[in-house]
């Protein structure tokens, strides 16, 4: 797969009077129509082999039934909460796949297409929502950092992480997911400040999902996203946060322009999150069913799908044989997090710090103290 | 370098610190400092004057004027290998840096399960007593005292100021490195090819006596030094202990102390509400309970937003307000 384009960045659409939540033609960039038509763009293209496409439109199929099972799980009992990406799909498997090993994805908490294109054990991003864990993972094994629950807060850290990269002289990148709510943060304006003026590889993929809980997008901007960017001097995108050809047409080619020393790029993905804000929200409370069911017709796997079988390039038996697929994966999602042991209270302990402290290790004597004091009731109880 | 001639004569506490950050970045290539006008002009206080042109602004880094994002981007730096020293400009202004400190900094390592480590210090100068116009005189270590994942520490003379930085920067924790900003121009002889004296979390008795333990940090160990010498005139032999570092508090040095004197009187410029003073009263009662001749006694500042400079003498503990405490103390 090729990205032709790497021409300057579109610049923004000077003139534009509506509101943030309008649609974005003709400045959206579109590769693959809800219809699942290719189309071409001026500026950004991409080619893919039908194996790649099936490839993506599996991955597609394994996140979102990843996803489901998730949610599922939080009905069950088995996880605390659960942050849905339903409708997302495209913008994290479209931007994920753009990455090389080496660049480094600072995720929000709904990145799970990223975790999974990075190779991220699904079940790792579990364990936070089970409640045994923070995160846990080891960050630097996929070069996924740990999910950012503080609004905006990873946006610095990526951008510092750039800061370093360029100081490396490497050639990696780094992408900094965060989403339309947190474009009002001051961690988010902060980092587009240091990202311009130390010129640092990263790339702001903003998920522009509509909805930051129950406040609309015209809650938090009064100019299209994207268009932020030229105040900060340097190149901001829209693209159809649903095709993920486009995606990662426009991820590759800022990634390409990070790794070219052409500094940061903002790529807003205009997208619909098509479940609530996570399993403890109540979406019906503050939107319109018309205004789902119009993005429903949107889907970023349909399209594909409709593209492939246009094409020849699947068949029933592909198609059912990535179906199987998803439904071992959720099966092998549902053991693991039946499985997934609560860790010893005493572990509160570990890890306060890298190098110990006095009173951490104090309490951790006492707690343990206190905990054996119960063990031995118990032990007297029975010989009772 | 020809620095060690540099040290023939008494050092400021500016200039331990300029060196201890000097030979940091010289060992280190690792070593980032950053921060508000730290690279050409050379901090305010002037603390990394000449690191710039020696080091280059790839390793000594002029940021924008933004808190947040400078321990924001310091901490990416972090997860990327580098190991930053970070200067907050003046006390007042780390509050938009709070959220990045508290939620980020101090958690991540416990997030990560150990995976990361979070080597940055964060450099601020800190407390009153210069005259200073409002946020420029803040006394607020019981905030970082108070949040697991962060080390706090506070030297009170050029020595420990120098000793205390390398080994901040050496540490593989988050420290926030409290630098007293009126004992800036303090002199003291310093070696620095010697070797440290103490560990970074280790308490010192700075004058011993027995009839009373004073305990202090940063810029109070001074006052409490002058109030013991005062003392001692009237024939009470005070201790004086310097608490160096506030997280964790070597509780073990305190507790012998008091244990061997009966009595305790905690000095800091913080409001006394709340304050380091409650959590040190407290410990040391559980541990010396029965040595106790009397109940510890606290001297700090008001609960009170900090004062015009005008006023501040009447804010600050002074060498009075501590013998106060110090002779209700002995009354018991």
């Amino acid at each position: 797969m090729t990205v032709k384009s790497t021409v300057g960045a579109p610049t923004a659409a000077p003139g534009h009077h509506g509101t943030a939540a309008e649609a974005g033609p003709p400045d959206l960039v579109q590769l693959l129509t809800p219809e699942g038509e290719r189309v071409e763009h001026p500026q950004f293209s991409v080619e893919t082999t039908p194996e790649e496409l099936r490839s993506i439109y599996r991955d597609l199929v394994l996140v979102r039934r990843f996803d489901g099972e998730a949610t599922s799980l939080q009905r069950q009992g088995e996880l605390g909460l659960w942050a849905s990406l339903l409708g997302q799909e495209a913008a994290q498997v479209g931007s994920g796949r753009a990455m090389r090993p080496g660049d480094y994805a600072f995720p929000t908490y709904r990145e799970h297409g990223v975790a999974w294109c990075k190779g991220v054990d699904p079940l790792n991003l579990l364990g936070m929502f089970r409640g045994v864990n923070h995160g846990g993972w080891d960050p630097n094994e996929k070069n996924f950092h740990l999910y950012t629950i503080v609004i905006g807060s990873q946006t610095l850290h990526a951008t510092g992480y750039a800061m370093g990269i360029t100081k490396d002289g490497s050639d990696d990148a780094v992408i900094a997911y965060f989403g339309d709510g947190a474009s009002s943060q001051g961690d988010v304006a902060e980092a587009f400040t240091f990202a311009s003026v130390y010129n640092a590889p990263v790339v702001f993929f903003c998920q522009n999902n509509q909805w930051a809980i129950s406040e609309p997008t015209e809650k938090q901007t009064r100019v299209p996203l994207y268009q932020r960017a030229s105040g900060y001097g340097f190149p901001g995108v829209r693209v159809d946060g649903n095709d993920v050809l486009a995606c990662l047409a426009v991820t590759r080619w800022a990634l390409d322009r990070a790794r070219n020393g052409e500094g940061p790029t903002l790529v807003e993905a205009f997208t619909y999150r098509m479940g609530a804000h996570t399993t403890s929200d109540d979406p019906t409370r503050y939107r319109i069913a018309d205004e789902l069911e119009s993005w429903r017709l949107k889907d970023p796997i349909e399209r594909v799908k409709a593209y492939l079988l246009r094409e020849g390039w699947a068949d029933a038996e592909f198609l059912d044989s990535v179906e199987a697929e998803s439904e071992q994966l959720a099966r092998r999602v549902r053991e693991g997090v039946r499985t997934m042991p609560d860790p010893d209270p005493s572990s509160i302990f570990e890890h306060v710090y890298a190098e110990g402290h006095a009173q951490v290790d104090e309490e951790r004597e006492a707690y343990l103290a206190y905990a054996a004091s119960f063990e031995r009731d118990d032990v007297e109880g029975e010989d009772n | 370098m020809a620095v060690d001639q540099a040290f023939n004569k008494p050092s400021t506490m500016v200039k331990a610190l300029n060196e201890a950050l000097r030979r940091s970045l010289d060992e280190d290539p690792k070593t980032l400092v950053m921060g508000e006008d730290v690279g050409r002009l050379g901090g305010v206080f002037r603390v990394t004057d000449g690191l710039h042109k020696d080091f280059g602004e790839s390793r000594v880094i002029d940021t924008p004027l933004a808190e947040s994002g400078i321990v924001g981007t310091a901490i990416g730096l972090a997860l990327r290998g580098y190991r930053p020293v970070v200067e907050i400009q003046f006390d007042g202004f780390v509050y938009p840096a709070f959220d990045q400190i508290v939620t980020q900094l101090a958690k991540m390592h416990a997030r990560a399960l150990g995976h990361i480590k979070l080597p940055v210090t964060i450099r601020i100068p800190w407390a009153g007593g210069i005259g200073a116009v409002e946020h420029h005189s803040e006394s607020h270590e019981a905030y970082f005292a108070h949040t697991a994942g962060l080390k706090v520490v506070a030297p009170s003379n050029p020595v420990d100021a120098y000793w205390m930085l390398r080994q901040s920067i050496a540490s593989d924790d988050p420290v926030i490195f409290l630098e007293p900003k009126r004992r800036y121009w303090d002199k003291a002889l310093l070696d620095p090819d010697g070797t440290a004296e103490l560990g970074l979390h280790q308490a010192r008795i700075v004058r011993p006596g027995r009839d009373l333990t004073l305990l202090a940090y940063g810029p109070m160990v001074k006052v409490c030094l002058e109030a013991a010498e005062a003392a001692a005139e009237d024939g009470q032999r005070l201790e004086v202990v310097d608490l160096r570092s506030l997280s964790p508090v070597d509780f073990d040095t305190l507790a012998e102390s008091v244990t061997r004197t009966g009595r305790a009187v905690v000095v800091h410029e913080a409001p006394v509400f709340m304050g380091m003073g409650a959590e040190l009263a407290a410990r040391i009662t559980e541990r010396c309970f029965y040595s106790l001749e009397a109940p510890v006694l606290r001297v700090g500042g008001y609960f009170a937003p900090y004062p015009p400079s005008r006023v501040e003498d009447a804010f600050l503990p002074d060498l009075d307000r501590v013998l106060d405490a110090v002779d209700r103390a002995l009354a018991f």
